[in-house]
């Protein structure tokens, strides 16, 4: 077994990972990241292009204003205006270590950056600040001292080993989850964080905003939305299918695709973004090429792919602007927290979403070196939290974990338990995932497979829970049975508790800086 | 997924094992890298991206392998137009492969401003 202490241990090993293992590590912090894949490929910015929300500061006010409209009550501009200012100042930290672009006009443009190479020169940048890196070393449980954080364990899939690690103050950054889809880059993405934590009592907030989608052609991974602002959609016959309402909005195909299958072509794009695509996406084309299509004249066929809680909103309930939990060490960055503060009941995008991953990446990393200056190391007997999937309630059974993750995918993606659920849907879906749960919870024993079979029910339960306790329509949330917004539920649902799940609507108040 | 590894390119260097985010590939002692785990395989191209030696092919359909002719892929020229396109490693220097990510912005807003 490998066993080390650390005053900061990051979990992940995506943007908010990196950017917590940077804050941590130039606070003075000694720090290890353990990821479940590879630092600097893992996870969905490492094979996108994001966009960092990214607005000057005398336009701020205007920019916090329309997000904050946008976010139908659930928003908070404070936190807006703290992850706007953070990232203007972070980002172009990173020049030592990232290129980047100079525009047509001769100007540096940081806010879009290409994600292998962001994520590469992230790595680099934790790297040459002292971090130590366990790749393809998932966790599996954390570690808790009288109801404090006392470290992680996990698994080292290469090694074959264990690892134990103590700190007195760990930062899960492990990502959303994208329920086992083909969302590009988030097969690993499996909801870890959510369980590790919700085990030693944390909450969840704004699951239910998981009901976001994007385009991909059929059988392929490649979900990078830009293309498809030039996309002509049709149906099995040939009629062109018109978006209906805010063209933004995908539900328009999601109704073509219960009549059958839909199809696109990208001919509306001008040669002269055709040219450049290669070099703004290597990645698009060769998606397309390698089955033989040209999606600039053939009609290929296309799915809609869930983004579940990555593109969508909720995650862990943070309970101070330093990106701690309640479980006093635990702190919460990038998408294992919920975003509701900066996004509201929509979707951030990826540019939201990446302002608040750096952003709440830095503010978790500093306040966690902090913390541990102050608390000191964490020696003597510890208690282990793992639950489901590691320690059975009952007699262990043989389970299938694909089969259970399957089940999982098929539950929390389809439309009638996403864009048109109500409560009916909701309730079959949730008595399956339920059942699976106990199936779980009394016999399924394993490693790191096991664990993940478990998060993705887990989340799953959450997500679906929470859509049927909001019975309204707000945002990226829908239901068929109650199809408009009711305004006494202008407030964040938190949910508590891992078997039995509980559901309360809260005010929103905001953290006092 | 993941579909070939041409072991006469493969310079045995490991990268593809150590860079994979799902761990697909197990080194094995004087030999090419083994392809252990293709199920695992979340089709993000990372290991073609990272392979200084071209020796990767990632087919884009990510349900399930389609087992391509290796002499096809081989004189297809897809072997590698990742990194070159990206303008890594001995392609840096070329203004052509210049990293142009910045334009996304413009794509979009071209695209909704018709």
């Amino acid at each position: 077994m490998l066993s080390a202490e650390a005053d900061v241990l990051v979990i992940g090993g995506g943007m908010a990972a990196a950017w917590a293992a940077v804050g941590a590590a130039r606070a003075g912090a000694r720090v290890i990241m353990v990821d479940k894949g590879a630092v600097g490929t893992s996870g969905v910015t490492a094979a996108a292009g994001p966009n960092h929300w990214w607005v000057a500061p005398e336009q701020r006010a205007q920019a916090v204003t329309q997000r904050l409209g946008q976010a139908l009550e659930l928003g908070e501009a404070s936190w807006m205006h703290r992850i706007l200012s953070q990232t203007w100042a972070t980002l172009p930290t990173l020049a030592g270590f990232y290129e980047f672009c100079i525009n047509d006009a001769g100007n540096v443009v940081y806010s879009s950056v290409r994600g292998p190479e962001y994520m590469r020169a992230l790595r680099q940048y934790v790297e040459s600040l002292g971090v130590r890196i366990l790749d393809h070393s998932p966790a599996l449980e954390l570690l808790l001292q009288r109801g404090a954080i006392a470290g992680a364990r996990g698994e080292r899939l290469q090694e074959r080993e264990a690892w134990e690690i103590r700190a007195p103050a760990v930062i899960l950054a492990t990502g959303g989850c994208g329920f086992h889809g083909p969302l590009l880059g988030s097969r690993t993405n499996t909801g870890d964080g959510y369980l590790l934590a919700a085990e030693t009592g944390v909450a969840l907030s704004g699951m239910e905003f998981s009901s976001q989608f994007t385009i991909a052609p059929a059988f392929s991974t490649m979900t990078r939305a830009m293309s498809y602002v030039y996309a002509t959609y049709y149906d099995a016959s040939g009629r062109v299918i018109e978006p209906s309402g805010d063209s933004q909005k995908l539900r328009f195909l999601a109704e073509a695709l219960l009549n059958g299958p839909v199809y696109c072509d990208l001919a509306r794009m001008p040669q002269d973004i055709r040219d450049r695509l290669p070099y703004i996406s290597p990645n698009v084309l060769p998606v397309f090429r390698r089955q033989g299509i040209d999606p600039f004249q053939d009609k290929f066929p296309i799915a809609l792919v869930s983004e579940g809680t990555i593109r969508g909103v909720g995650g862990l309930t943070l309970e101070t602007e330093d990106c701690e939990t309640s479980t006093p060490g635990l702190f919460a960055a990038g998408d294992a927290a919920s975003r509701e503060m900066v996004t509201g009941a929509v979707s951030g995008g990826g540019a939201v979403n990446s302002a608040w991953a750096l952003s709440s990446g830095i503010w978790s990393g500093h306040a966690a070196a902090r913390l541990a200056k102050r608390l000191g190391r964490r020696q003597g007997a510890v208690e282990r939290s793992g639950q489901a999937g590691l320690r059975p309630a009952g007699q262990p059974k043989p389970l299938d974990e694909a089969a259970l993750k399957t089940t999982v995918r098929a539950q929390a993606t389809d439309f009638s338990t996403t864009y048109f659920r109500d409560d009916a849907s909701l309730t079959q879906a949730l008595d399956v995932l339920d059942a699976q749960w106990a199936d779980i919870r009394t016999g399924l024993a394993g490693g790191l497979r096991a664990r993940e079979a478990a998060a993705l029910t887990a989340t799953a339960r959450w997500c679906l829970t929470a859509a049927r306790h909001r019975r309204e329509s707000r945002g990226i949330h829908t239901r068929e049975d109650f199809p408009t917004q009711a305004a006494y539920l202008a407030r964040r649902q938190i949910l508590r508790g891992v078997d039995h799940i509980e559901s309360n609507f809260a005010s929103v108040v905001e953290i006092a800086a | 997924m993941i579909e070939l590894l041409f072991e006469d390119l493969c310079t045995q260097c490991n990268e593809c094992v150590t860079k994979c985010p799902s761990n697909v590939f197990d080194s094995v002692p004087g030999a090419a890298p083994a392809i252990a785990r293709q199920d695992d395989c979340q089709t993000c191209y990372m290991c073609e991206m990272y392979c200084p030696a071209d020796a990767l092919f990632v087919g884009s359909d990510c349900e399930k392998p389609n087992a391509p002719d290796p002499a096809e892929i081989r004189a297809s020229g897809w072997l590698g137009e990742l990194r070159r396109n990206s303008g890594w490693d001995e392609w840096a220097a070329d203004p052509q492969y210049n990293n142009q990510i910045w334009y996304m912005g413009e794509v979009f807003k071209r695209g909704l401003a018709r």
